[in-house]
């Protein structure tokens, strides 16, 4: 027990290291949504004006908690993607023959994507005050802890997907179709009151809906206009945990999977 | 020697088999490995190294057959096997984005090494593969050669009874490959480290104490590379001309001398077979193009025992 600690240990610090040595990784999964954030709110701020779920913020405001989670997808899937060339030639061919539990290597991996892309996350948390949006200490402590969740689930999901997948141009396709709508229908950049119905049905089946209604609620934690209409703290909290454990659970099964093709 | 002998095998292959869907890339191969050798698999690409390596290094279940190392099955035991060995792959398993010594201490702690006990393992092993004064680098600075010996560090870091490596020659020059040998004999002097190697390359496969051809998913010989040579006898006579196969039959009547076609060569084994030089060439003037004569060498013993030349050694 102690040595799969160990090893999940090892493999989360070589994750962190890895990152903070590749500059541009840190650019690219930080500065893209940021980017989004401003350019999207200034465009659209003029023209939002949503019937319930949002209204009585500017766009920009409406728009932060989206950002925030659209920087914990990013960095989960650029944490995972290298996945798919390193278990057939690279660093993971040797996790692969160590006598470790194969748990540790996928909670190495997923804790160490987690990780980093709660670090991000928290960084653009923090500028909240910045666009009107006060923040107490318990809704710092809050926030984290959702971000955590969604941060854990959206890297499991991510691993899984890595997992099956040959080439990393087929990720990719995955993440145009999968993972963008994921966050798209999520209510991050619009509210579901005021869509159609198929939309609304959709949105209500995106586990990532519940993360987000999750993380305006503890924002405003008072209610009102933004948070009108959005899925209970309760159960939202209780779909959140239960999307990280059931990606993590779906990871981890991949990962054990003993191998007939040789790619493991 | 006879204490080698009466030791159990470190590697024992029984009946083994692997099927790709349907393509079968391991037919019923066996053989064993005894401790302190330095055991070579040698056979052309697609011949079935890369699937025996990867069932022996863990990675692949068999579908069928047996193989174990240091008495314990690959299939049904791999966390037995997996602490007992060690595996360098072909292509480079150091992260690039870390330095010597944190690709190393990586590397340990997967394998329950922590505190002191690492770093003086570590040390250990940097100084042994003469990489101490490169422990600060990051691996992506190094050589092709350097690199190849960090993994063999990382492949040793927990002291292991055998050092599996796939196509260790690969990418290095002949400077580091000579190196490369040097390092691996004297582990095996000074740890007992019992070595199995895959490899494409007919000198690589010489330097073996003994070897296993592979060729097409079979095993076609077993042996020490001088044994396996001496089978074949005398010299080799490869001749090349027009319509050769006319050629073959024709030197065959002639000379009462049994001549094979390989691939458009024909191919004489016989002692003494350079007193037939003179003798064909003046029996077939104008229809000889070239005339190589050579001792047996293990592609000689590779076309004898398979009847085919060695996969890209074919082009001319």
């Amino acid at each position: 027990m102690r040595r799969a600690l160990a090893a999940t240990g090892a493999l989360l610090k070589r994750e962190v290291v890895r990152f903070l040595r590749e500059r541009n990784r840190v650019f690219g999964a930080l500065a893209q949504p940021v980017i989004f954030w401003a350019l999207f709110g200034a465009g659209l701020g003029a023209s939002f004006r949503p019937s319930g779920g949002g209204a009585g913020a500017s766009y920009g405001e409406y728009f932060f908690p989206g950002t925030i989670i659209l920087i914990l997808l990013f960095t989960a899937i650029f944490s995972t993607i290298s996945l798919i060339e390193d278990r057939r030639e690279g660093f993971l061919q040797g996790v692969l023959v160590a006598p470790i539990p194969r748990a540790s290597l996928v909670l190495g991996k997923v804790l160490g994507g987690t990780a980093l892309a709660l670090a991000q996350g928290a960084l653009i948390l923090l500028c909240a005050p910045l666009i009107g949006i006060p923040l107490s200490a318990g809704m710092v402590g809050g926030s984290l802890a959702v971000m955590l969740s969604i941060a854990f689930g959206l890297t499991s999901l991510s691993f899984c997907i890595a997992w099956c997948m040959d080439s990393t141009q087929g990720f990719h396709a995955i993440m145009t179709v999968l993972l963008m709508p994921l966050w798209l229908l999520s209510g991050s950049f619009f509210p579901s009151a005021g869509a159609p119905a198929w939309l609304r049905l959709l949105m209500a089946a995106d586990p990532l809906t519940y993360g987000v209604a999750l993380f305006r609620r503890i924002l405003y934690p008072a209610g009102g206009a933004v948070t009108a209409g959005l899925p209970g703290l309760m159960p939202s909290a209780v779909a959140t945990i239960a999307f990280g454990a059931l990606s993590f659970g779906a990871a981890l099964a991949l990962a054990s999977r003993p191998s007939r093709k040789g790619a493991w | 020697m006879t204490i080698l002998m009466t030791t159990p095998p470190i590697v024992q292959v029984e009946e083994l088999l692997h099927d790709y869907g349907s393509r079968r890339a391991l037919s019923g191969v066996d053989f064993f490995v005894r401790p302190g050798e330095i055991f070579g698999l040698l056979g052309p690409n697609g011949g079935g190294k890369t699937t025996l390596f990867r069932i022996l290094s863990t990675l692949l279940r068999p579908t069928a057959g047996r193989a174990s190392i240091l008495g314990f099955d690959v299939a049904q035991r791999p966390r037995e096997v997996r602490a007992g060995i060690g595996v360098v792959f072909q292509s480079p398993a150091l992260d690039r984005k870390l330095t010597v010594r944190e690709n190393l201490e990586t590397q340990g702690r997967l394998y329950g090494l922590a505190g002191r006990g690492l770093r003086q393992a570590a040390d250990t092993m940097l100084s042994r593969l003469g990489l101490l004064d490169r422990a600060s680098e990051r691996a992506e600075t190094l050589s092709g050669g350097l690199m190849r010996r960090v993994e063999i560090a990382k492949g040793l870091l927990h002291r292991p009874r055998l050092l599996l490596l796939d196509e260790p020659s690969t990418g290095l020059d002949p400077g580091a490959r000579t190196d490369l040998w040097e390092q691996l004999r004297e582990l095996r002097e000074r740890e007992g480290v019992t070595v199995l190697l895959t490899t494409h390359l007919m000198e690589e496969a010489e330097r073996c104490d003994r070897l296993a051809i592979l060729s097409r998913g079979s095993l076609v010989a077993c042996g020490a590379p001088r044994a396996l040579k001496a089978e074949i006898g005398g010299d080799v006579l490869a001749i090349t001309g027009a319509d050769p196969e006319r050629l073959r039959s024709e030197i065959e009547r002639r000379f009462a001398a049994p001549a094979g076609l390989v691939d458009g060569v024909i191919r004489i084994e016989r002692p003494r077979a350079h007193e037939l030089v003179p003798a064909i060439v003046e029996a077939f003037p104008g229809r000889i193009e070239s005339m190589t004569l050579g001792h047996p060498t293990l592609l000689d013993v590779f076309i004898r025992k398979t009847g085919h030349r060695f996969w890209g050694e074919s082009k001319p």
